[in-house]
């Protein structure tokens, strides 16, 4: 059995940073370290919350199947905190293995361009994995926009980058960094645009521009005439 | 960068603000005279004695909307403010470079390079102007004087010697002020700069807006996260916002001195708005402080390109601006703080 227990509660981080991680590191660490603007937070946070979208789905219940909401959840390997949307526990007959877990994540958009929502996900998977004893193979998101049920599989590749994310994300945490802008695609539509300015990716050197530019004009009004 | 809201500014002393459920309400003699969504607002400035109610306290802290109780004098008695924006790795790293000396001169030449900059702008801007209707060449000489000043202070070694600096310029440049001001020389005229309290109608003015200057800039600094009490240039004095005078120093010359002219040589404000006490100094009328506030008001909302940002920006955002560079270069984004330059 591995032992878990490397991360201690003063440590831990929020889980759902690691999609804002995955997005933009700058994006996580403006929020998580820097703590801007909690109405930011705020419309960050928002937008998942409203991604929340009950579903007719939800409210159906089957045989022998448990459904819990917001499951709190932990993971000490990753060093990650958290809450579970919708998970599904599944008293298994077809085998002597009593228990399959099913953990749902509910998106009212469409799937993401990037891995954001599946390492969320594998994340969400790994603490209950931790927390139970148990090994689940893979979970869902469900698309409000697309009325789509999209499977993912927590495969080596997956966990082996989420696990690669966390490492990162305490590594930053811990010693206080904030990365520099980079100024991308990535830009539009990120709410925290407008505390990162991504203007500033390309003018990180003020003194040889700007102030040298400022003493130079002076000198020659000063020297000239 | 962000939306410019509206700071409402409350002059009527027998007024009481109080809340209706997201909106702001007026009172006077418990009739409605105003009333605003919360979330148009910025901030809200009273002079003289106000009441408010304590639901209207809770909203604004909750909704980050600043509240300034200022007494008729335009000083500052209390302001309310919700939970500490930002972040502590910040504010250490303020405190950390506040004990340094090094840090201090740095900074405190940055901010002292924007005023002085921005003091011969004034100038040049005046000369190209009015320069048919002026003692030219003493305006020029001063200008030519304050070119030579931001060099010494881009090579000044500590803060005595910024400080020094500074103390010539602001004589020089107000020297050549009352040169400046082209009608009503009867009733407005300057010697000098007077503090405590303003001696004349000149000085009162600059002082009503350095007052509501201050305001925004430690509002400024509290939105992103820093401690407007502690500065570089301006000595930690308990109650004295130092920070909030370092960061305003850059906007004295471009938002304050102009306006305070315009005004003056547009005949929008006259002699008769100001009473003089018997002590020698000189305040705002009342009534005159409501033309003033909504020339200052006028004013935020023109638009400017920033000379960093390369973007355009209301005036009444600069100091927001200036105080998101400046956090931006204490936690490491930038190598050097950029001071708003006007040219």
């Amino acid at each position: 059995m591995m032992n878990y227990d490397t991360y201690d509660d003063d440590s831990l981080l929020m889980l759902s940073g690691i999609q804002h991680f995955a997005f933009c590191e700058r994006q996580w660490a403006l929020i998580h370290i820097e703590n801007l603007w909690e109405e930011n937070i705020r419309t960050v946070e928002g937008k998942q919350l409203h991604d929340r979208v009950d579903d007719p789905y939800f409210t159906e219940t089957r045989n022998s199947v448990k459904v819990e909401r917001s499951v709190p959840l932990v993971s000490r390997s990753l060093g990650l905190y958290g809450v579970a949307d919708v998970i599904e526990y599944y008293q298994d007959s077809g085998s002597d293995d009593s228990l399959k877990i099913i953990i749902i994540e509910y998106k009212r958009g469409k799937p993401k361009p990037d891995d954001r929502d599946e390492v969320q996900l594998c994340a969400q998977a790994i603490c209950l994995e931790e927390m139970l004893g148990l090994k689940i193979d893979y979970g869902y998101f469900f698309y409000g926009e697309t009325r789509h049920r999209y499977r993912v599989d927590f495969n080596e590749v997956l966990r082996a980058r989420v696990k690669q994310l966390a490492t990162r994300m305490h590594n930053l945490y811990e010693r206080g960094v904030t990365p520099p802008a980079v100024k991308d695609k990535r830009c539009k539509g990120c709410s925290m645009v407008d505390l990162c300015i991504p203007a500033l990716a390309k003018k990180r050197n003020v003194a040889d521009n700007y102030l040298k530019r400022l003493v130079k004009e002076a000198e020659e009004e000063s020297a000239g005439e | 960068m962000r939306k410019l809201l509206n700071v409402l500014y409350v002059t009527t002393p027998d007024a009481f603000l109080a809340k209706d459920g997201e909106n702001l309400v007026v009172r006077l003699q418990d009739k409605e005279v105003f009333r605003t969504p919360i979330h148009y607002l910025e901030g809200i400035v009273t002079f003289g004695y106000m009441g408010s109610s304590p639901a209207l306290l809770g909203l604004c802290a909750e909704r980050g909307v600043s509240l300034t109780f200022l007494n008729e004098h335009g000083k500052f008695l209390a302001s309310v403010s919700g939970p500490v924006k930002g972040n502590v790795l910040l504010r250490r790293k303020q405190y950390r470079m506040a004990d340094s000396a090094g840090d201090c001169t740095k900074l405190a030449a940055r901010f002292i390079m924007g005023k002085i900059a921005n003091s011969r702008t004034v100038l040049r801007r005046f000369i190209s102007d009015h320069g048919d209707k002026c003692n030219l060449s003493r305006i020029e000489r001063i200008s030519k004087g304050l070119a030579k000043n931001i060099v010494k202070v881009s090579n000044a070694t500590s803060l005595e010697e910024i400080r020094g600096i500074e103390g010539e310029t602001a004589r020089d440049y107000f020297s050549v002020f009352d040169d400046m001001i082209l009608n009503q020389k009867e009733s407005f005229f300057m010697k000098e700069r007077s503090r405590r309290p303003p001696m004349d109608k000149v000085n009162a003015l600059l002082s009503f807006f350095y007052t509501l200057l201050v305001n925004e800039n430690r509002s400024a600094l509290e939105a992103v996260g820093l401690d407007p009490y502690v500065g570089f240039l301006h000595r930690d004095r308990p109650g004295r916002p130092g920070l909030a005078l370092d960061l305003m120093e850059e906007f004295r010359p471009y938002l304050a001195d102009r306006l305070a002219l315009n005004l003056i040589n547009r005949r929008q404000i006259t002699g008769e708005d100001f009473v003089k006490k018997e002590s020698g100094g000189v305040i705002l009328k009342e009534e005159a402080r409501k033309t003033v506030l909504e020339a200052w008001q006028k004013r935020k909302r023109d638009e400017l390109t920033h000379p960093y940002l390369n973007e355009k920006i209301p005036v009444g955002l600069l100091p927001y601006a200036q105080a998101l560079l400046l956090s931006r270069y204490l936690r490491g984004d930038l190598d050097d703080y950029p001071p708003f330059v006007w040219k």
